[in-house]
């Protein structure tokens, strides 16, 4: 168990480390840190000046190794469109998007695992068919449209919720939280909904394939030769064998969430990282684009480590002989 | 004489395909009485397994209960709502499985499988039943019952989870116990001792056994009657000793010429020709014609019923002493 | 002679009777096109992603205006609804949007892009992930483990995550102003990188599997060089899984150009694509105009639903486990 999760977690590092070159390499050669100092008339002499004092001219390992120490300490440099550092705009932004992102994925369990389950148990029902064609629509339709259907219904034609931004927040320490205000409430409806449509197709395909293939297997048909009733079989042995491979998937999903939210977040203008990076994307602004690709990997990694100890905790198997299925 | 424990009566069972309806289970009788145990051999797809489930009431689509009756302690039980059957499955009547690996839930403690299972069959508290659990792992040879009940299956050997197993099947005190194959997963050495636990539990208990298996030496050493099926009928059945030391059907015969001994050294162990027909093609009149050695025109168009001889019955025109016509003048 | 060689003496003829329509009787006899007449699904899908692709080449027939070329948009045509409605004016079938652009004919031109884009980033990131695949696969050894460790890494980050960063990368060295063929060339690399994983690992797979087949080994027997043997023997087996990758690729890359396009880092307002359009339509939906984004829109879903359905049936027809 311990060894296992060492490895982990140097696989974790060694992903990092990777990354850290892809942003570093960003931020050094398709970007001018210099820029983020000096503005576009200042002469090539003071230039050559900010240059040295920067350590720019050092040697590339010896500024790699910088770039990463500060990394490390959250400081990525400074915006080139708001003149501020980077870590504070990010910090600033992602209680918004992890507070959506949390939202999104509860949405898409929940419903993803409903649908799913009743599909698997009751195959031909219409309910069921209506079920498969959410799921083609909702893999078809491009998440931004979706959102726009969603604003064009809800806000624009019945005008029962907000179209945009976050509603009322309250600042908890250096967290803000939409969670506590009915107009936050009103206002994470779509944006969870647009972003966990998805997910929760992606799960109910998952939950009805794992749960009819458990349904066929050797201890289900000995639960019902032992006589227990169908709900303790459908709902106790075959749900919670159905569900340890959908947690691996639903928690690997919530690392896709935080990085698709950069579509739903332009959609509903709603003040997160997402929205930060794409304006950074769109004013080429380098050092925000390499601090978010930093941040969403370090968010990554954590999580996909956090899903492979979740996954020895449930599945009582793995926590003798350490083997991950296919 | 009392009632048996179980009455199997031209039992047929069918599988529903798209190209046709086949019949895997084909007018099926025998009787067992409590405390005895029957063991059922046979070539896999013979309708061993089938006749197990079919009597449990775990035959799914496509495949359905045709027709015939089924009689537990002579309660009609074939024909009952699932709800019902339910009842009865785990708690009259016990099944163990083929395979101990895969029979046990891996995500749950054997422990909470067993108390599941008795509570849902017994008015009993958690303490009481988690009690009883214990007191049924050591029945079964669990060493350290009182430690083990909270691990997990896959800590357990193959021998030590097909005894988990049977305890699951005995957790309520059944009347009938039937065991589809419990011995072809797991290594020789552990196979007698699981056989010997199930004969002995069978002994205890006085509860009934219906043993599947395709092995005539476990039959030999468990059972006290044998039935011989061969494509969805019954061939043979009768007293084991008379059985394997005087099988009477052709069939019976290969099949015990295919045993070795240690007795008869220099013999030769006898092959039976051919292979079994597919429930697709089984032939007109018995289905085992072409095999067999003894044919006659009549076994080409006729199909025998099992007809007491001695201590046996046996399905074959060479033992039916009434004449062929004349059998068919009365049937008309 | 007995009645046994009587089916053998037709043969002769059977081949010359077919040899005019040969492939063409073959591939309506086979069981793909059989389970492709079997689903009308599947059959109304293949129609109207053949009418979208038809729409796209012939744009510029069909077009009452050429949206791309700024001399034919006159501003007092501008925001006219649908023809249906009471404000429709001839000839703006589905309206115009702010600039005066018929949306009919910004459809039909940006469907154009779409497709462009979409089909050369599947074949640029098939070529780049079969190529990758096949050298793994064959190789094998420290390449294998490199390129499989990247594939792995890249697999963990969504595709739309990568094509912005390639997009902002490209625009960081290449300036901020892009002219729009070259924002299109950017879009198909960073399309291209974005999906070759998977080519790569289904090609990896089969080469593992194929490689240590006896037909491999007579080729090598011969002296066949290696690059032949790939191309030749190992790469058409694996050409049923590549297909089918490709046609659900076609729509998540249609999907991703769309993305970038309406997130602002594609295509841009002079040259627009279907997310382009829904882009700036998304603007004017609050004034009312939905026309300007319902109709690139509707365009949008049904091209990728089509793609998306032909693209199951192709899975299902193809996986002979599943017949």
């Amino acid at each position: 168990m311990l060894a296992f999760t060492l490895r982990r977690a140097i696989q974790a590092i060694g992903v990092m480390i990777a990354v850290g070159v892809i942003a570093f390499s960003m931020f050094r050669f398709a970007g001018d840190p210099v820029n983020q100092i000096v503005s576009l008339d200042t002469p090539a002499a003071e230039r050559e000046a900010v240059r040295k004092s920067l350590g720019l001219d050092d040697p590339v390992p010896v500024q790699f190794a910088r770039y990463f120490g500060n990394a490390a300490q959250f400081k990525f440099g400074v915006s080139y469109q708001f003149r501020q550092p980077v870590s504070n705009l990010l910090m600033e932004r992602m209680p918004a998007t992890l507070e959506l992102a949390a939202c999104a994925t509860v949405f898409a369990m929940v419903f993803g695992i409903l649908m799913g389950v009743y599909s698997a148990l009751r195959r031909d029902t219409i309910l069921t068919k209506f079920f498969q064609a959410v799921s083609l629509i909702g893999i078809s339709l491009p998440t931004f449209l979706i959102g726009i259907l969603l604003i064009y219904l809800f806000s624009v034609t019945l005008g029962w919720l907000p179209s945009f931004g976050r509603g009322d927040v309250v600042r908890i320490g250096w967290w803000t939280t939409g969670l506590l205000t009915l107009s936050g409430l009103k206002a994470l409806i779509m944006p969870s909904i647009t972003l966990g449509l998805f997910q929760m197709t992606l799960i109910m395909r998952l939950v009805r394939a794992e749960m009819l293939e458990v349904l066929r297997t050797d201890y289900i048909r000995f639960a019902r030769a032992r006589g227990l009733t169908t709900r303790a079989i459908h709902f106790g042995h075959a749900l919670k064998n159905t569900l340890v491979p959908v947690i691996t998937v639903a928690g690997l999903q919530f690392g896709s969430v935080i990085a698709f939210a950069i579509i739903t977040e332009t959609v509903f203008q709603w003040p997160g990282m997402g929205l930060l990076f794409v304006q950074a994307v769109q004013n080429v602004d380098i050092p925000i684009m390499a601090a978010y690709l930093l941040m969403v990997s370090l968010i990554f990694v954590t999580i996909n480590l956090v899903v492979d100890i979740l996954y020895t905790i449930v599945d009582p198997r793995l926590r003798s002989t350490i083997r991950r299925p296919a | 004489m009392t009632v048996p424990v179980l009455s199997v009566r031209n039992l047929e069972v069918e599988f529903l395909t798209r190209r046709s309806t086949l019949r895997a289970i084909n007018g099926v009788s025998f009787d067992i009485a409590k405390g005895e145990v029957l063991g059922v051999v046979g070539e896999s797809g013979a309708g061993k397994s089938v006749t197990g489930l079919a009597v449990i009431g775990l035959i799914d689509p496509p495949g359905r209960i045709a027709g015939g009756e089924i009689y537990l302690s002579g309660t009609r039980i074939d024909h009952l709502p699932p709800e019902e059957i339910r009842r009865i499955r785990g708690k009259r009547i016990g099944m163990i499985f083929q395979d101990p690996l895969t029979s046990l839930n891996p995500l749950y403690r054997i422990g909470d499988q067993i108390v599941e299972t008795i509570r849902t069959h017994m008015n009993l508290s958690e303490t009481a039943a988690r009690k009883r659990a214990v007191d049924l792992l050591a029945e079964v040879g669990i060493p350290a019952p009182d430690k083990r009940i909270d691990a997990y299956p896959h800590e357990f050997s193959g021998g030590m989870r097909q005894r988990v197993v049977i305890a699951l099947a005995i957790c309520a005190e059944p009347e009938l116990i039937i065991a589809d194959e419990p011995t072809t997963a797991l290594d020789v050495s552990v196979q007698a001792q699981i056989i010997s636990l199930i004969k002995r539990l069978g002994r205890d208990h006085g509860t009934a056994v219906m043993l599947v298996t395709h092995d005539m030496g476990v039959i030999a050493e468990t059972s006290d009657r044998v039935a011989v099926m061969y494509s969805g009928r019954i061939a043979e059945i009768g007293p084991v000793q008379d059985v394997v030391q005087n099988p009477l059907h052709p069939y019976a015969k290969g099949l015990m010429g295919a045993i070795p001994t240690l007795a008869g050294e220099d013999k030769r162990l006898v092959q039976i020709p051919g292979s079994m027909p597919r429930l697709s093609a089984i032939p007109p009149g018995c289905p085992f014609n072409p095999r067999c050695a003894f044919v006659f025109d009549r076994c080409r168009v006729d199909r025998p019923e099992p007809l007491k001889h001695g201590s046996h019955a046996v399905a074959c025109h060479l033992f039916d002493t009434t004449p062929h016509e004349a059998a068919k003048e009365t049937a008309a | 002679m007995s009645d046994a060689v009587v089916p053998h003496r037709v043969e002769p003829n059977a081949p010359a009777a077919r040899s005019g329509t040969g492939w063409l009787k073959r591939a309506l006899d086979s069981d793909i096109f059989y389970s492709f007449r079997r689903s009308r699904m599947t059959m109304v899908a293949a129609a109207v992603t053949i009418l979208f692709f038809l729409l796209a080449i012939f744009a510029s027939q069909l077009a009452v205006q050429n949206p791309f070329d700024p001399a034919q948009l006159q501003l007092m045509n501008s925001r006219i609804s649908p023809l249906w409605t009471a404000e429709g004016q001839s000839p703006f079938l589905l309206g115009t949007d702010e600039q005066g652009r018929d949306v009919f004919s910004a459809i039909l031109y940006g469907l154009r892009i779409s497709l462009v884009v979409g089909v050369l980033g599947v074949i640029f990131a098939g070529t780049l992930g079969i190529t990758l695949g096949l050298i793994a696969g064959y190789v094998g050894g420290a390449i294998d483990g490199l390129i499989m460790r990247i594939a792995d890494v890249q697999l963990t980050f969504p595709a739309i995550l990568i094509a912005l960063l390639v997009n902002g990368v490209a625009k960081s060295v290449f300036g901020n102003r892009l002219d729009a063929m070259s924002t299109l060339a950017v879009l198909v690399v960073a399309i291209g990188l974005s999906f070759w994983v998977q080519y790569a690992r289904t090609v990896r797979g089969s080469v593992m599997v194929e490689k240590n087949k006896d037909y491999v080994a007579a080729a090598q027997l011969i002296g066949l060089p290696a690059p032949k043997i790939m191309l030749r023997h190992v790469l058409p087996n694996t050409m049923g899984p590549i297909l089918v990758i490709a046609t659900i690729n076609l729509a998540l890359a249609i999907i991703t150009e769309a993305t970038l396009s309406f997130l602002g880092a594609g295509m841009p307002d002079t040259m627009p694509s279907l997310g382009t359009l829904i882009r700036i339509g998304n603007n004017y939906l609050f004034a009312g105009e939905w026309w300007i984004v319902a109709f690139p829109g509707i365009a949008l879903a049904g091209l990728i639903l089509s793609i998306n359905l032909l693209g199951d049936w192709l899975r299902d027809a193809l996986n002979p486990k599943l017949r």
